[in-house]
């Protein structure tokens, strides 16, 4: 690309070594992907980890109600999620490239992106602290005379959802002050001299030319919450259980390595397949967003 | 709904009431972090709050409970591994990316930045099923190469994006004054990427760190990492020791992403800044 503009022939040293190393990545990771399609396909042996023969009874096995169950149940909390993450969010994202002051945004900057790398025990094991019976909601409450007895939000869909969206939103964050910050400011200036309220540029202007940033900042999380682990683990306590769930189970608890393969799969196309839908409609929105 | 009102007040009550919605939202971020903070200095073995007392006594046993140092050194020792690993990967990959034009480039970037996209308990599984099929399932190597591909597309985004905004006449200059291609990439190229590679290693080495998922399918009880040894530990007892190491992680890595910000913009590694 570069070199196309630039007109001087362009040397190129060091192609081969860049290349064999960025093949011996890809290849490594390829294997692995492989091995988890090869071992959906093959027969499990009860109490063994080696397997038989060729067989699909992996995926039919995948037909029986307490996978669709699952599915469903994984679909619901990741599409929650993303809504809920994107909703609060945005108004960070907005904060974080319009303030003008310095050390606000290096403040909110660290306060949003931070949680991203504490990890997801650490943060998981925050949540069961905040939601446990005598955890910090309960005791405040009770502490407020709001509720006698304490509520059980721990091992509950909406404790994990809770975590979840806290979980998701450095991502969103980011994501979604990526395309704020792409927002040419004349725009918003335009619908202002031309008598708009800024509730009403926020509204026509900002928000419309943001919608690229905040479809994929929805699908990305969606796809994301989908292979979330610990936190259902953790706070649903088998109680609310995801596919990701269900792999551990299978794959290391009951060493049935052929099903956790082929749940693994199932998790894997349809994160994929998310994001994949997603393109089109981004470039339709991006396209729609020029011509305002 | 301010129609009465007088314009600069609406203006202001308005902004009072969008900040108001931001600090909440970023308090129920942050809650949690405080909430884990105060447990950790509590004195009884039963988690409640408000904690009944001060005391450090879980911060004592965090730090010498066996697991938690052995898992504390397989941490560094597959982190330091990885993240170096995955900055020299990485680099290459990006300048593959950016400088050279070669057949399935498009491919080897997809299947390079796929390990973002495919869930982490299927990239474990995927390397448990490798390891046992390349008999290293057992040992540091395994979990090593796990990390690498986790963290590369980090790492590879960052130096890219310094890559980009590299003036190539500068690599030009030199090499038109007789410097050699390795000359011009260890005087030229590699110290105007520095400030990208030590912000993609520290991405890295953070992610590589705190990584669970895929570590609890490739770790066994010698390699354990210390997120799996703390969820090992969160199943079998529920006193504040894990408040305690949490609290210390917490506080490290915010200092750490504090001082990354001051040094190298946080804004820009991540690119959100505005342009």
């Amino acid at each position: 690309m570069s070199a196309a503009g630039t007109g001087a022939p362009r040397r190129r040293p060091f192609f081969l070594p860049f290349l064999l190393v960025s093949l011996i990545a890809a290849g490594l990771f390829l294997a692995a992907l492989g091995d988890v399609l090869h071992y959906s396909v093959r027969l499990f042996i009860p109490g063994s980890i080696e397997v038989g023969g060729f067989t699909l009874a992996n995926f039919a096995r995948l037909l029986r109600p307490i996978y669709r169950t699952v599915l469903l149940a994984t679909l619901i909390i990741s599409f929650l999620t993303a809504i809920f993450t994107l909703l609060l969010g945005y108004p960070v994202a907005y904060a974080l490239v319009r303030v003008r002051r310095g050390w606000v945004r290096s403040l909110l900057i660290v306060l949003a992106i931070t949680p991203l790398f504490t990890g997801e025990i650490v943060r998981t094991y925050a949540w069961i602290l905040v939601l446990g019976t005598n955890g910090f909601i309960n005791s405040i409450l009770k502490a407020l005379g709001i509720i006698g007895a304490p509520l059980s939000m721990l091992y509950t869909s909406f404790g994990v959802i809770l975590a979840l969206v806290q979980f998701s939103m450095p991502v969103m964050i980011m994501l979604l002050a990526t395309a704020i910050s792409h927002v040419d400011r004349s725009c918003e200036r335009a619908a202002a001299n031309l008598g708009a309220s800024p509730l009403m540029v926020f509204w026509r202007v900002t928000l419309p030319l943001t919608t690229p940033g905040i479809v994929s900042g929805a699908v990305v999380i969606f796809a994301w919450t989908m292979s979330a682990f610990s936190t259902p683990q953790l706070i649903g306590g088998g109680k609310v259980l995801m596919l990701s769930n269900l792999v551990y189970l299978e794959g290391l608890t009951n060493l049935d390595f052929p099903l956790a393969a082929a749940l693994s799969l199932l998790a894997l196309v349809v994160a994929i397949g998310s994001l994949g839908l997603m393109r089109p409609a981004i470039a339709r929105l991006e396209r729609k967003a020029t011509l305002y | 709904m301010t129609l009465r009102l007088e314009p600069r007040f609406a203006a202001k009550a308005r902004s009072g009431l969008f900040w108001f919605v931001v600090v909440l939202i970023l308090l129920f971020m942050t809650i949690p972090a405080v909430v884990v903070i105060a447990t950790s200095f509590s004195p009884s073995e039963l988690v409640t709050f408000p904690p009944a007392g001060l005391s450090l006594k879980w911060y004592v046993r965090a730090v010498t409970y066996p697991d938690f140092q052995n898992a504390f050194i397989n941490g560094l020792i597959v982190t330091s591994f990885a993240s170096t690993l995955a900055l020299i990967t990485g680099s290459a990959v990006a300048c593959l990316i950016e400088r050279y034009a070669f057949p399935g480039r498009t491919v080897l970037e997809a299947v390079l930045s796929s390990p973002l996209i495919v869930p982490h308990f299927t990239t474990g599984l995927g390397f448990l099923m490798l390891g046992v099929a390349l008999g290293i399932n057992q040992g540091y190597a395994i979990v090593i190469v796990t990390h690498v591909l986790l963290v590369l597309p980090f790492v590879t985004r960052s130096v890219y994006v310094s890559l980009r905004n590299l003036d190539p006449h500068l690599e030009r200059a030199a090499a038109n004054l007789g410097a050699s291609p390795g000359r011009v990439l260890t005087r030229i190229t590699v110290p105007l990427l520095l400030p990208g590679m030590a912000g993609g290693w520290l991405v890295a080495a953070v992610l590589s760190l705190t990584e669970f998922t895929a570590s609890l399918y490739v770790t066994d009880a010698g390699t354990q990492t210390l997120p799996v040894a703390m969820y090992t530990y969160i199943r079998e007892y529920s006193d504040p020791t894990i408040a305690a190491i949490s609290a210390i992680l917490i506080l490290a890595t915010t200092l750490v992403m504090f001082i990354a910000d001051q040094i190298f913009g946080l804004g820009r590694i991540l690119s959100i800044d505005a342009h």
